[in-house]
C-alpha cells in the first residue's frame, strides 16, 4: 500500500512538471499550428536563471524559492515573447519552416546553457522542508512532490479563469476553434499569438524551477527530456485543450510511474505504447476537437 | 424602394469598388479579372452557379484569401491591409455556413464580435428576441437557424460601411428565410449590402442590383429585376429555370415568361 501511495504522489509530481509544459505546447499548437520544439528550452532557462537567482541570494529558504519562481517564471515568459515575435511571426502558416527554427533554436540554446553553465548537472538546494517526508497511508512521500502539484494546481485554475473570464481568452478559445473567423471580427489575433507564447513560456520556466527541486539538478538536457513527454501529453489529450492536457499529464506520469516499477522499468515504452493506442483510437485525443 | 433612392444609389459614388481582382486557393486561380461597384445603399446580389467564385470574391475582398487588384471602400484603398483592419474600417461579414464559434456561448459569440465603443445590443436583441434567452447556450448546441441569427447579429452590432452576406438562406426552412430576408431588409435601409443568395425569391424581394459570376469572372451586372425578368440570362448564368431556382415556392412571374419563352 505505502509503495503504491509514494508511486502515486511520485506520478503526480512529475505529472504537475509535464502539465506545465503541455499547457503552453498545447495552447501554441491549437490557435497557432506552430509545434514548438523550443518550448523545453524556455523551461531550461527559467530553471537556469531560478537556479542562479538563489545562489546569488546564499539562502534556500522560502522567500528566495518564491522568488526564483518568479524569475524563472518570467525567463521563460521573456524567452518565449522573443521567440515568437522575432522568429515564429514571420512563418506563420509555414510549418515546416517553423518546425525547423525552433529545433534550431532549441539546440542553439542548449549550446547557450553548455557555454554558460558548464555541460554538468548542477545540484542545487531548496527550502530544507522540501527534502522532509509527509506521512500519507504508511508512505513517506518527500514534500517536494506537493510543491509541484499545488504549483501545477495554482496555474491550472488561473489559465481556466484567464480563458474562461478575459476577453483575451475569450479571443484565445474563439482562435482555437477557427482563427480567420476571429480576424474576420476585426480582431488582431496576432497580439493573442504573443499572448499565448508569453503564458506558455512563463508556465515552462515555472516548471523549470519546480523540475529542477523535483529531480535535485539543472542541466542543459533539462527540458529536452521533459518536452518529449510533454508532447506525448499533448497529442494524448487533446492539441489545443487545456483541461485534456491536465488529465493526460496525470495520466502519463502515473502510468510511467507504475509501469517503471511494477514492469521492470518499462515507463517509457508504455507511454509510447499509450500514445499509438490513443492515435489508433482516438486520433483527436482525449478532449481534442473533432473534424 | 423610391426612383429617388434609385436615383441617387447611382449617382452617389459606390461603398465599394473592385477592379481587376485576381485571387487563387492552392495554386488554382478562382477570382479573375473580377470588376463591379457596389452602391451606397440597398442591397446588391452577387449571383452565380456552385463553385464560380462567389464566396472566394467575398474573401479576397477583406483579404481572407491571397488577392490582387484593387479593392476600394469608401474611396479608399484596401486591397493591402489585414483582414482586422478592413474589418474595423466598417465591414461587416457574415460567411457561408454561419461560422459561429461552437464552443463558446452564444452571448460570447456576440461580445467578441462588438467592435464599436457602444455596440447596438437592444437592437440585437429586439431583432433576435429568441438568442437573448439562449445567451448561456454553446453556439454549437444551436439549430442552423439560430446559428444564422447568431451571425447576422455579430455583423449587425457594429456600425458598418458595408455588410457583406454569404448565403444566409442557405439550408433554413421556409419561414425562417422569410425572417432573414425581412431582417436583411431592415438593416438595408442604413447598410449597404453585398448579397450572395441562391434563393431567387429572396433575390427579387431584397436586390436592386446584381453581378453575375461565371468561371471566377463577372458574367453580368445590371438591375435585379431586369436579370430575374430574363429567363434566358437565367438559364445561361444560373443554369435553371427561374422557378426551380427559387425551390419550388409558389411560382413567380418570370417562371411564366420562362414557359412562354
Ligand atoms: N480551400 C480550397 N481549396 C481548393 N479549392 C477551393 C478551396 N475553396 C474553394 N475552392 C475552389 O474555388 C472555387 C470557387 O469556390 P467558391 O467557394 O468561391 O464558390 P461559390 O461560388 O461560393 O460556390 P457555392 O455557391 O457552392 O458556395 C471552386 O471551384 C472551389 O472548388
Ligand atoms: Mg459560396
Amino acid at each position: 500500500m505505502s509503495t503504491l501511495v509514494l508511486l502515486l504522489f511520485t506520478g503526480l509530481g512529475l505529472g504537475a512538471l509535464y502539465f506545465l509544459v503541455a499547457a503552453g505546447l498545447s495552447l501554441i499548437y491549437g490557435l497557432m499550428g506552430v509545434l514548438n520544439f523550443a518550448h523545453g528550452a524556455f523551461l531550461t532557462l527559467g530553471a537556469f536563471t531560478g537556479w542562479e537567482m538563489a545562489r546569488r541570494a546564499g539562502s534556500d529558504n522560502w522567500g528566495v524559492f518564491l522568488l526564483s519562481l518568479v524569475i524563472g517564471a518570467a525567463a521563460g515568459a521573456a524567452f518565449a515573447a522573443f521567440t515568437e515575435f522575432v522568429l515564429i511571426r514571420r512563418l506563420y502558416q509555414r510549418h515546416i519552416e517553423q518546425v525547423l527554427v525552433t529545433l534550431g533554436l532549441s539546440l542553439a540554446a542548449v549550446a547557450l546553457f553548455d557555454g554558460t553553465w558548464g555541460t554538468d548537472p548542477v545540484y542545487i538546494q531548496g527550502p530544507a522542508w522540501f527534502k522532509d517526508t509527509t506521512d500519507i497511508l504508511g508512505a513517506r512521500v518527500p514534500n517536494d512532490r506537493f510543491v509541484c502539484i499545488v504549483a501545477a494546481l495554482l496555474v491550472l485554475l488561473a489559465l481556466v479563469f484567464f480563458l474562461k473570464k478575459t476577453r483575451y481568452g475569450m479571443i484565445i478559445r474563439a482562435g482555437v476553434e477557427n482563427r480567420s473567423m476571429v480576424t474576420a471580427l476585426g480582431i488582431d489575433v496576432r497580439k493573442a499569438f504573443t499572448l499565448v507564447f508569453t503564458i506558455g513560456g512563463a508556465a515552462a520556466g515555472l516548471g523549470g524551477v519546480l523540475a529542477s527541486h523535483y529531480f535535485g539538478y539543472v542541466s542543459p538536457m533539462l527540458g529536452g527530456s521533459l518536452l518529449i513527454f510533454a508532447f506525448i501529453v499533448t497529442v494524448i489529450g487533446g492539441l489545443g485543450s487545456l483541461t485534456g492536457a491536465a488529465i493526460a499529464a496525470v495520466a502519463v506520469a502515473v502510468l510511467q510511474q507504475f509501469a517503471n516499477f511494477y514492469l521492470g522499468g518499462t515507463g517509457d515504452f508504455v507511454v509510447v505504447l499509450a500514445l499509438a493506442l490513443v492515435l489508433l483510437f482516438r486520433p483527436t485525443g482525449l478532449l481534442g476537437r473533432t473534424a | 424602394m423610391s426612383t429617388a433612392a434609385e436615383r441617387s444609389a447611382t449617382e452617389a459614388p459606390p461603398i465599394l469598388r473592385v477592379e481587376g481582382l485576381n485571387a487563387r486557393i492552392a495554386g488554382q486561380q478562382v477570382v479573375e479579372d473580377v470588376s463591379f461597384t457596389v452602391p451606397a445603399t440597398g442591397i446588391t446580389a452577387l449571383l452565380g452557379r456552385n463553385g464560380v467564385g462567389k464566396t472566394s470574391t467575398i474573401k479576397a475582398i477583406i483579404g481572407l484569401i491571397d488577392r490582387a487588384g484593387v479593392v476600394e471602400l469608401a474611396g479608399e484603398r484596401i486591397e493591402k491591409e489585414a483582414t482586422f483592419k478592413i474589418i474595423q474600417r466598417g465591414v461587416g461579414y457574415v460567411p457561408e455556413d454561419r461560422e459561429v464559434f461552437s464552443e463558446l456561448t452564444v452571448a460570447e459569440n456576440l461580445r467578441l464580435a462588438e467592435r464599436d465603443a457602444a455596440p447596438r445590443r437592444q437592437l440585437v436583441e429586439e431583432l433576435f428576441p429568441d438568442l437573448l434567452a439562449r445567451s448561456g447556450q454553446m453556439a454549437g448546441t444551436l439549430s442552423g437557424g439560430q446559428q444564422q441569427m447568431v451571425s447576422l447579429a455579430r455583423a449587425l452590432l457594429n456600425t458598418n460601411k458595408i455588410l457583406l452576406v454569404d448565403e444566409p438562406t442557405k439550408g433554413l426552412a421556409p419561414k425562417i428565410v422569410g425572417e432573414v430576408a425581412e431582417t436583411l431588409a431592415e438593416a438595408a435601409r442604413t447598410v449597404p449590402i453585398l448579397l450572395v443568395e441562391q434563393n431567387l425569391h429572396v433575390v427579387r424581394q431584397l436586390a436592386e442590383g446584381v453581378v453575375v459570376l461565371s468561371g471566377g469572372r463577372v458574367v453580368h451586372t445590371g438591375r435585379a429585376l431586369d436579370f430575374l425578368d430574363d429567363a434566358r440570362l437565367i438559364q445561361r448564368h444560373l443554369g435553371v429555370s427561374s422557378d426551380t431556382a427559387s425551390h419550388g415556392e409558389t411560382a413567380a412571374e418570370p417562371a411564366q415568361k420562362g414557359a412562354a419563352l
